[in-house]
């Protein structure tokens, strides 16, 4: 059996995170009763016309500086025509021929290997509205319509589902990072289309592409792809040719269905949108843009594993969100012990936060509150395990640790007197097992230090409770 | 002398003076129309207790207390607008346009809403969806097209003055074949908001008056950069009476060649070149010109226009507003409810500009069209590069009787030729009534300025108007 690669290319909508529609000014807002957040422009009345949103701009061109694109002087929307009752005006107002942004790319790392992703271009265009289908009719919501979105389209560069997931995951954090999109595939402000095909490995020209749609998930994206790719390489192993054509993507079979062939393919009769002047951007505005870009993933990532010797893991995971990696640093800044904090925050934090579903923007906990429990434990006033039990009673009251720790009188037991009392008192009631330590099972001392714990209500200084036990057994 | 019968300009001063009321005029108004409506048809919306309601409301805009009329392609807030189409027989539109929201501001009190072509594509006004408008000059001939209504309604002194469109020549020929003023600004002068698209890229709203000074009256209010239109330019507009008294002497008048050619309408030819002998005799300098592409512009703007106007009349779909069929379906829905609702020009223009953008023919059609249009457009600033305007005819015939030319579409269209390739290049023109032919029938001509330069064409119209009679010639009816 010959050997196959895949080739594929993503078609990514990212709805813009802009408070008014791309050209009139409706409120985006989501999930409002149908068809409240309209106007006679976006609803295609007669006589109409559309202005560009200046910030829906701005944010095309934010994309396409973080993704080191080259921001076009001059760029214009065309109209794509087709006739659909979610489409008030009978045509898409999008760019077509001249695009804002070109010839950009991101790098994603796969299996510790570092990949560039070309990024072909970045267009603006507005949203279609939904059709809700009821019984033997349908209503139209146009709420949506005119919602401004990016197609980002990458080169065909993207040789797994793996790279492909990745690539989709770095894109995310990018426009999450420069605040442009929310990147919720859910709700539909991300949706991402797939251009495959495959070759044998060695083969100079590409295969029969075929485009997959309707990929409106994250965990769909590597399936979607997988089913795919198998299908194709079986359509060419048993001798069959593939035809360039659209399929769905069905998630609920977990296959991809013919939708139109290419003889099929609409005819959107695009030419240049004569309502609207050429879009003309000067340096000194993308330059002023540029300005006001934060620091990016991969930059941050490369700093948290210099300034904080944060090893990769920690690194990649703390920066996979802006929010995150902010909290992180404010937490160090507090005098929180890098890795210490680290710890802290992909442990009990992550665990608090996605049992409560919850992000890091309402986490109850502030970052200088974190760094005030490490230093309790530092400072030797709470054990790491009591810790645990702070931090919870924290994440619920948003009080501090040292509050809660006098509250409930959690102060470690570091008295060796006390902690001695307590020793003696569980060597006096097991005779038995001190009796088995000394013959030799000294795995035992595990038990005994748990009773002190358990008596201790775990205040006890656990290394102390551990030298005494071995010291008192001794001496018996 | 009736109150009917006075412009702009001579109304405004016996208001001001409170010489007459609002009431009084529209007495007068309705009257006249009541008397002449039915014979002329200039009107699909006649909105008599509005026009008293607004008559009513005492403002000191510059255009108080006067009367009106709109072509009804511009939509008026809750007054029904039609493009003259079945398919958007009963529709009210929600918002005002931005002619319309000046001309509020500014107190005018609106008559009526005014016939046109369907979707303003035609000629002659036989293309409307309801019924044909005739011309107060000889009721059995077309008033022109597509502002046919409004240019019938100022001619027949059913309105003191009136607002059109202009894709192709729809507010000038209809001027010159209705034997009155009308302008075409440039392309962006005057804002588009409101204003029902036919080819985006060559519609522009303009004005039908009976006197030039009018019509820098009217201008003076709709200019003007409009946020709500981005092809609207951020260019200030002058004051457009103030200029209309400058001394013509030494002005540049480009007569090109290519519009005064072997067989053309013999009474055409000489009514505008005794029109250009008396500008000269104002002190006018005419200088022979060469637009060297203008047999091109008539397949230039009917590929344009039709391919802008297939995408723009997409939206009658059924599904929202105005006119819908049933079907059996959804696609059958829409194909019923376009085949009934549209025209039959309609339907051949959308079809011809479907065709032009097809995948295959574009590079072929929309393209080249485009490149064209761009030489046509170069042939303009090369012109004006020698002469301050460009004079020719407006028409290349006076008004035709109905039915001549319903049956060939192509001769309908070479209506337009001397008016299309104003629109292509985006300057402004103007026609005034420089003649009558032996039928007693009125004609045009046609004065071309540079972008942005209405004053031009405004001060020679108005030294041209001031030195002859024809403009104070009304039709018996
Ligand atoms: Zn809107």
């Amino acid at each position: 059996m010959k050997k196959y690669e895949a080739i594929i290319g993503l078609e990514v909508h990212a709805q813009m995170l802009t408070d008014t529609k791309i050209f009139c000014g409706c409120s985006t807002k989501f999930g409002s009763e149908p068809n409240t957040q309209t106007c006679p422009v976006c609803t295609g009345m007669p006589g109409v016309l559309p202005v560009l949103n200046r910030k829906a701009l701005e944010f095309a061109i934010r994309t396409g500086l973080a993704m080191n694109c080259k921001i076009a002087p001059y760029s214009r929307f065309a109209r794509k025509n087709y006739f659909y009752p979610d489409l008030p005006k009978g045509y898409q107002i999008s760019q077509y021929e001249l695009p804002i942004c070109e010839h950009g790319y991101i790098e994603i790392v796969v299996d510790g290997e570092k990949k560039r992703i070309g990024i072909t271009r970045i267009h603006m265009e507005e949203d279609a509205g939904k059709n809700i289908h009821e019984g033997d009719h349908s209503l139209v919501d146009l709420n949506r319509t005119g919602v401004p979105l990016m197609e980002i389209v990458s080169e065909p560069d993207i040789r797994s589902p793996k790279e492909a997931v990745e690539y989709m995951k770095k894109l995310r954090t990018i426009l999450r990072y420069i605040g442009v999109c929310d990147g919720n595939m859910e709700q539909g402000s991300l949706r991402c289309d797939a251009n495959v095909s495959v070759r044998p490995v060695g083969q100079e020209e590409f295969g029969t592409k075929v485009e997959v749609k309707n990929i409106n998930s994250f965990k769909f994206v590597e399936r979607a792809l997988d089913y795919e790719i198998k299908r194709q390489i079986k359509v060419l192993e048993e001798g069959g040719t593939l035809v360039q054509e659209t399929r769905l993507w069905d998630s609920g079979a977990g296959v991809t269905l013919s939708m139109r062939t290419k003889e099929e393919a609409h005819d959107y009769r695009y030419f240049p949108e004569p309502d609207l002047v050429p879009v003309t951007v000067d340096e000194k505005w993308t330059e002023d843009i540029r300005a006001t870009l934060p620091e990016l993933p991969d930059a941050k990532r490369e700093r948290f594993i210099s300034e904080y010797g944060l090893p990769e893991y920690d690194a990649d995971l703390l920066t996979s969100e802006r929010a995150l990696a902010d909290w992180y640093e404010e937490a160090v800044k507090s005098g929180g012990q890098p890795k210490a904090v680290s710890n802290w925050m992909m442990g009990e934090l992550m665990r608090l936060l996605n049992e409560a579903n919850a992000s890091i923007e309402d986490c109850p906990v502030k970052p200088a509150q974190l760094a005030g429990m490490l230093k309790l434990i530092d400072k030797g006033t709470i054990s790491g395990k009591i810790a645990k039990t702070v931090f919870e009673e924290m994440y619920k009251t948003g009080k501090d640790a040292e509050t809660i720790v006098n509250e409930k009188g959690l102060v470690q037991i570091t008295d060796e007197n006390a902690i001695l009392k307590t020793v003696d008192e569980v060597l006096a009631s097991n005779p038995k097992e001190v009796e088995r330590y000394k013959n030799g099972e000294e795995k035992l001392i595990g038990f005994f230090v748990g009773q002190v714990m358990k008596l201790t209500k775990g205040k006890a200084n656990p290394k102390a409770v551990n030298e005494l036990l071995r010291k008192r057994l001794k001496e018996q | 002398m009736e109150l009917y019968r006075l412009g702009i300009s001579e109304l405004k001063e016996l208001l001001d003076k409170k010489e007459v009321s609002p009431k009084e005029v529209l007495d007068s108004l309705f009257k006249r129309i009541d008397a002449v409506e039915d014979k002329v048809k200039a009107f699909v919306t006649v909105t008599r207790d509005k026009a008293y309601e607004m008559a009513a409301k005492n403002t000191d805009g510059v255009l108080s207390g006067i009367p009106l009329a709109i072509k009804d392609n511009i939509c008026t807030k809750g007054i029904r607008t039609t493009c003259s189409s079945k398919i958007l027989e009963n529709f009210i539109p929600p918002y005002e346009s931005t002619v319309t929201s000046r001309l509020l501001e500014a107190g005018y009190v609106l008559v009526g809403k005014t016939n046109l072509d369907e979707f303003a594509m035609g000629s002659s006004t036989e293309n409307s969806g309801f019924f044909p408008t005739r011309n107060p000059w000889d009721l059995e001939r077309i008033p022109g097209g597509s502002s046919g209504g409004s240019a019938a309604a100022v001619a027949a002194d059913e309105c003191i003055g009136a607002l059109g469109s202009d894709t192709g020549g729809s507010i000038r020929q209809p001027a010159s074949l209705c034997g009155v003023v009308g302008l075409k600004p440039t392309y962006g002068r005057v804002s588009r908001y409101g204003l029902v698209a036919f080819a985006s890229s060559l519609d522009q709203i303009g004005t039908i008056t009976k006197s030039v000074k009018d019509a820098a009256l009217l201008m003076n209010v709709i200019s003007g950069h409009d946020p709500l239109d981005s092809t609207s330019a951020p260019v200030a507009a002058p004051d457009f009476t103030e200029v209309l008294s400058k001394d013509i002497k030494g002005i540049k008048i480009g007569v090109p060649k290519e519009y005064f050619i072997e067989g053309m309408d013999k009474e055409v030819e000489s009514a505008v070149k005794d029109a250009i002998k008396t500008l000269e005799s104002l002190g006018a300098i005419p200088v022979e010109v060469s637009l060297p592409h203008t047999g091109y512009a008539i397949a230039t703007y009917y590929i344009l226009a039709t391919s802008e106007a297939s995408s723009n009349l997409a939206r009658y779909d059924g599904v929202k507003y105005g006119f819908r069929a049933e079907g059996k379906d959804l696609i059958d829905m829409y194909m019923q409810t376009r085949a009934k609702g549209f025209g039959s020009e309609v339907k051949r223009r959308i079809m011809l500009g479907t065709y032009a953008l097809s995948a295959g023919y574009y590079e072929a059609y929309y393209k080249k069209a485009q490149q064209v249009r761009t030489l046509i457009k170069k042939d303009f600033e090369e012109a004006f590069k020698q002469v301050d305007i460009i004079a020719t005819p407006t028409a290349p015939e006076a008004a035709f009787r109905f039915g001549e030319k319903t049956d060939d579409p192509l001769k309908m269209y070479l209506s337009d030729i001397f008016t299309i390739s104003v629109n292509l290049a985006g300057v402004p023109g103007i026609s005034v009534p420089c003649g009558f032919t032996s039928n007693n029938l009125p004609v045009g001509l046609q004065l071309i300025g540079k972008h942005f330069d209405e004053a031009t064409i405004l001060n020679v119209a108005h030294a041209y108007e001031q030195s002859t009679e024809w403009h104070r010639r009304k039709p018996e009816l």
